[in-house]
C-alpha cells in the first residue's frame, strides 16, 4: 500500500490550491473542491483499512518514509507516516467527520465575503490533524500538533473585525502554547532516554525505562494534552473557542484538535504503562474536570457555551479511561463523541442560522414546530450523549466508568464522580433541548432584547450568510443580525440538513462497534489491540451490569429531573443555574485576575530586569568604548606640526631608554 | 695649532638638527618647515661623514649619498603638495589644514 501519503495530500492539495486562486475560483466551487478533497482522503483511508483488515492481526502495520527531513548526524527525522490500526481509525472519522462538516459549511457560509478562505483554512485544518495521527515519529506528529495549534487560531478568529473574537484566536493559541512547551520538554527527555523519536522503536525500548523516567515523560505529554484536549488547567480557551463559525467549532470538537491529546497518550500507551501515578492523576484531572465543566454547563445560557463545556466534560471521561488504561474505552469514546458532538454542534448551527444567529437559549423555544429534521436528529444527538441506551454514547461511557471502577486505589470514588458528572450531562443536555425546542414562541415574539442581562461572555457569531435567507438584500441588511418579533424560523437547506441526518445514524448506532455483551462483539477491542501496551481490563460481567444499572439510572434521573425544572416549572430554575456555575467556578476569571494582576507585574519585573541589567551590560559596554573614543580623539588634532613633535618625542624616548638599558 | 676635532663637528650637526627640529615644530609655513626638514637631514649627513673620517670607514660618506637621493626625490614630491597647496589657497599656513583632526 503506497497510497498512505494521499491521505494527508489530498487536503494539503486543496489547501495549496484554494490558497492560490480561491478568490478566483469563487464561491460554490471553492467548498466542493475543499470537500472533495477531503472526501477523496476518506475514500483513501477506507480503502487502506480494507487492504490491512486482510493481513493477519498483528502484522497491520504499514511505515512509508516519505523523505528525510532533518539530517543531523545521529539525529534524523524522516518524514514518515505510520499507518497502523490506531492512526488509520483516528483518520477514518477524522475524514468522514471532516467531508460531512465541509459539506454543512457549503450552506451554512454561503454569501461570507471570505468563502474561499474559510474553506482554506478549514482543508489546513484537516491535513494538520493527518499529519499529527499519521507521524511515525515525534516531530512529525508535532508538525501536525503545531499546524492544529495554527488553523484553530485562523478559524476561531475568522471573523477578526470582531475585537472578542480575534481575542478569542489568540487566547486559543497562547493557552495551546504552555501544553506545547510540555510537548517540546517531553520530546527531548525521550530522546535523551531512548536516542530515538520514532514511535515504534520508542514503544519497543519502553518496558526497559525507569519507573521514575517514564512518569516525568508521562507528566510532560499529559500537560501537551490538557493544551490540546482542553483539560484543567487549561481547558479555559475551549469556551471562547465558540466565536468562531459554528462547523469550526463542530470541526474543532469533534473531528480534530481535541481528540490529539487523547491520541497521543494512546499512541504512547508503553510509557504510560510504566509511569506509576501519573496514571492516577491523569484519571483524576480527567474526573474533576469532567465534573467542573458540566457543573458550567448547567448554568450556560448561549447554546454553543453549553455544548462547549460539554465537550470539556466528555474529554474528561476519555481522560479518565486513559487514566485507568482503559485506552480502547477512551476511543470508543472519542469515536462515539465525535459522531454525536459534530451532531449537535452542526444541529446548534442550524438553529442558530434560522433564527437570524441568535445564541442565546432564552430567546429560543417551540423550534420543533419550525425545524422538525434539526429536532429529530438533535434528539437522537440528545439520547447519546445522555447515556441512554441503545444509543451510541451510553455504550462508551459505559465502558469508560466500567474501567473506571476497578483502579487500584479509589476506582471507586472515581466511578462515582463519572457518575455525578454523567448525570449533570443528562440535565443540561436536557435543559438545552428543551429551552430549544419545547415552550412557547413568546420568548422571542415579545422579549426585547434589552430586557436580558447579557450572557457571562458572550460571543457573536454571525455572518453575511444569515442575510441570503431573507428577502432583504445580502449585504448592509444589520436588522437581519437580530432577532425581530416577526422573524419564522426556516429549516436550512439540504446541505445543511444532510450531514445532520448522516451524523444522527452514525450517533444512533455507533454503539455497535464496541457492545459488551460477548467477545466476539469487541470489534474495537480486537482492532486496536496489537497497538496498545497495559491495557486492563473490565471488572466481571455481574459487576458491570449493576454498573450499568446505575448508570442507567443516573441518566434517567438527570433527564426526568431537568424536566421537572424547565417544562413543569416546579423547581426555580435560579436554584440551579446558580452564578458560580454560570461563570465556570470563576476558574478563568481568576486566571485573568492572576495573570492580570501579580503575574503582569511579575513579568513586567521580568522585562525590566532585561531591560536594565541585560540590555543595560550591553548598552555599558558600548557607552564606555564610546567615552573612551571621544577622549582618545583629542590626541589627532590634525596638526601637522604636533605629529612631527610626537615623532620627535618618541624617537627621543627611544634613545633616551636605550642609552639607560646600555648604561646600567 | 688649534684644529677642529671630531667632536666639534658632532657638535655643529646637532646644533643643526636642533635649529631643524624646533623650526619644524614652531613654524606654520610648509616651505619654512621644509627647510626645516631640509636641516635636519643635513645634519645627519654631516655627522655621517665625521664618524666615517672617525673610524675611517668609507661607509659614512657612501650613505650620504643615499640621503641626498632620498632627499632630492621627497624635495620633488614635498614641494609638488606645497605648490599645489599655494594654488588653493592664498597664504600658506600648515595649520589650516587638519582635516584629519579627530
Amino acid at each position: 500500500m503506497e497510497l498512505i501519503w494521499l491521505i494527508p495530500a489530498l487536503p494539503v492539495a486543496g489547501f495549496v490550491l484554494l490558497a492560490a486562486l480561491g478568490r478566483r475560483i469563487g464561491e460554490p466551487r471553492a467548498g466542493a473542491i475543499a470537500t472533495l478533497a477531503v472526501a477523496g482522503s476518506f475514500v483513501a483511508s477506507v480503502a487502506i483499512v480494507f487492504t490491512l483488515a486482510q493481513e493477519p492481526e498483528g502484522s497491520r502495520q504499514i511505515t512509508q518514509t516519505l523523505w528525510t527531513w532533518i539530517p543531523a548526524d545521529s539525529f534524523q527525522v524522516s518524514f514518515g507516516l505510520l499507518a497502523d490500526e490506531l492512526s488509520l481509525m483516528m483518520c477514518l472519522f477524522i475524514t468522514g467527520v471532516g467531508a460531512l462538516i465541509h459539506v454543512y459549511s457549503i450552506g451554512y457560509m454561503k454569501g461570507d465575503p471570505e468563502y474561499a478562505r474559510f474553506f482554506t483554512y478549514l482543508n489546513l485544518f484537516v491535513a494538520s490533524m493527518l499529519l499529527l495521527v499519521l507521524g511515525d515519529n515525534l516531530i512529525l506528529t508535532f508538525l501536525g500538533w503545531e499546524g492544529v495549534g495554527a488553523c484553530s487560531y485562523l478559524l476561531i478568529s475568522f471573523w477578526f473585525t470582531e475585537p472578542a473574537n480575534a481575542t478569542a484566536g489568540k487566547k486559543a493559541f497562547v493557552t495551546n502554547r504552555i501544553g506545547d512547551f510540555g510537548y517540546m520538554l517531553g520530546t527531548f527527555l525521550v530522546f535523551v532516554t531512548f536516542g530515538t523519536i520514532d514511535f515504534l522503536q520508542i514503544d519497543a525500548a519502553a518496558p526497559g525505562v525507569s519507573s521514575g523516567t517514564a512518569t516525568v515523560i508521562a507528566l510532560l505529554f499529559f500537560l501537551a494534552a490538557t493544551g490540546k484536549s482542553a483539560q484543567l488547567p487549561l481547558f479555559v480557551w475551549l469556551p471562547d473557542a465558540m466565536a468562531g463559525p459554528t462547523p469550526v467549532s463542530a470541526l474543532i470538537h469533534a473531528a480534530t484538535m481535541v481528540t490529539s491529546g487523547v491520541f497521543l497518550l494512546t499512541r504512547l500507551s508503553p510509557i504510560l504503562e510504566a509511569a506509576g501515578w501519573a496514571n492516577d492523576l491523569i484519571a483524576w484531572v480527567g474526573a474533576v474536570t469532567a465534573l467542573l465543566a458540566a457543573g458550567a454547563a448547567v448554568a450556560q445560557n448561549d447554546i454553543k457555551k453549553v455544548l462547549a463545556y460539554s465537550t470539556v466534560s466528555q474529554l474528561g471521561f476519555m481522560f479518565i479511561a486513559i487514566g485507568s488504561q482503559n485506552y480502547v474505552g477512551a476511543l470508543f469514546h472519542m469515536i462515539t463523541h465525535a459522531f454525536f458532538k459534530a451532531l449537535l454542534f452542526l444541529g446548534a448551527g442550524a438553529v442558530i442560522y434560522s433564527m437570524a444567529h441568535e445564541q442565546d437559549m432564552r430567546r429560543y423555544g417551540q423550534l420543533r414546530r419550525y425545524l422538525p429534521v434539526t429536532f429529530a436528529t438533535m434528539f437522537i444527538g440528545w439520547l447519546a450523549i445522555s447515556g441512554i441506551p441503545p444509543f451510541s454514547g451510553f455504550w462508551s461511557k459505559d465502558e469508560i466508568l466500567a474501567g473506571s471502577f476497578q483502579v487500584k486505589p479509589a476506582g471507586q470514588l472515581l466511578w462515582v464522580v463519572g457518575i455525578i458528572a454523567a448525570v449533570l450531562t443528562a440535565f443540561y443536555m436536557t435543559r438545552l433541548m428543551i429551552m430549544t425546542f419545547a415552550g412557547g414562541t413568546e420568548k422571542w415574539r415579545t422579549a426585547a432584547p434589552e430586557s436580558l442581562p447579557e450572557a457571562p461572555t458572550g460571543s457573536d457569531d454571525h455572518a453575511d450568510g444569515a442575510a441570503a435567507d431573507h428577502p432583504a438584500p445580502a449585504h448592509g441588511a444589520h436588522d437581519d443580525h437580530h432577532l425581530t418579533p416577526d422573524h419564522t424560523p426556516r429549516e436550512p437547506s439540504a446541505l445543511m440538513l444532510g450531514p445532520l441526518v448522516v451524523l444522527a445514524a452514525f450517533a444512533a448506532v455507533a454503539g455497535l462497534l464496541n457492545l459488551p455483551f460477548a467477545d466476539q462483539l469487541h470489534f474495537l477491542d480486537h482492532w486496536v489491540e496489537p497497538v496498545l501496551e497495559g491495557q486492563s481490563g473490565l471488572p466481571p460481567a455481574a459487576v458491570q451490569w449493576v454498573l450499568a444499572l446505575v448508570s442507567i439510572a443516573g441518566a434517567s434521573f438527570g433527564v426526568l429531573f431537568s424536566w421537572r425544572v424547565y417544562q413543569r416549572h416546579r423547581v426555580d430554575p435560579a436554584k440551579i443555574e446558580q452564578p458560580v456555575f454560570a461563570h465556570a467556578w470563576y476558574i478563568d476569571d481568576s486566571y485573568a485576575e492572576v495573570v492580570g494582576g501579580p503575574g503582569e507585574a511579575a513579568f513586567q519585573g521580568v522585562a525590566d530586569f532585561d531591560h536594565n541589567v541585560v540590555d543595560g551590560a550591553v548598552r555599558g559596554v558600548g557607552g564606555v568604548t564610546v567615552r573612551a573614543g571621544e577622549i582618545t580623539r583629542r590626541l589627532q588634532t590634525g596638526f601637522v606640526r604636533s605629529y612631527a613633535f610626537g615623532i620627535g618625542a618618541g624617537a627621543l624616548a627611544v634613545v633616551v631608554f636605550a642609552v639607560v638599558r646600555m648604561s646600567l | 695649532m688649534f684644529t677642529f676635532g671630531d667632536s666639534w663637528y658632532l657638535v655643529l650637526a646637532a646644533i643643526i638638527f636642533a635649529i631643524g627640529a624646533v623650526g619644524l615644530i614652531v613654524r606654520r609655513n610648509p616651505l619654512v618647515m621644509f627647510m626645516c626638514v631640509e636641516l635636519m637631514l643635513n645634519a645627519v649627513n654631516l655627522t655621517f661623514v665625521a664618524f666615517g673620517n672617525l673610524l675611517n670607514d668609507v661607509g659614512g660618506q657612501t650613505v650620504v649619498f643615499f640621503v641626498l637621493v632620498v632627499a632630492a626625490a621627497e624635495v620633488v614630491v614635498g614641494l609638488a603638495i606645497i605648490v599645489a597647496i599655494m594654488r588653493r589657497r592664498a597664504d600658506a599656513n600648515a595649520d589650516d589644514l587638519s582635516l584629519l583632526r579627530g
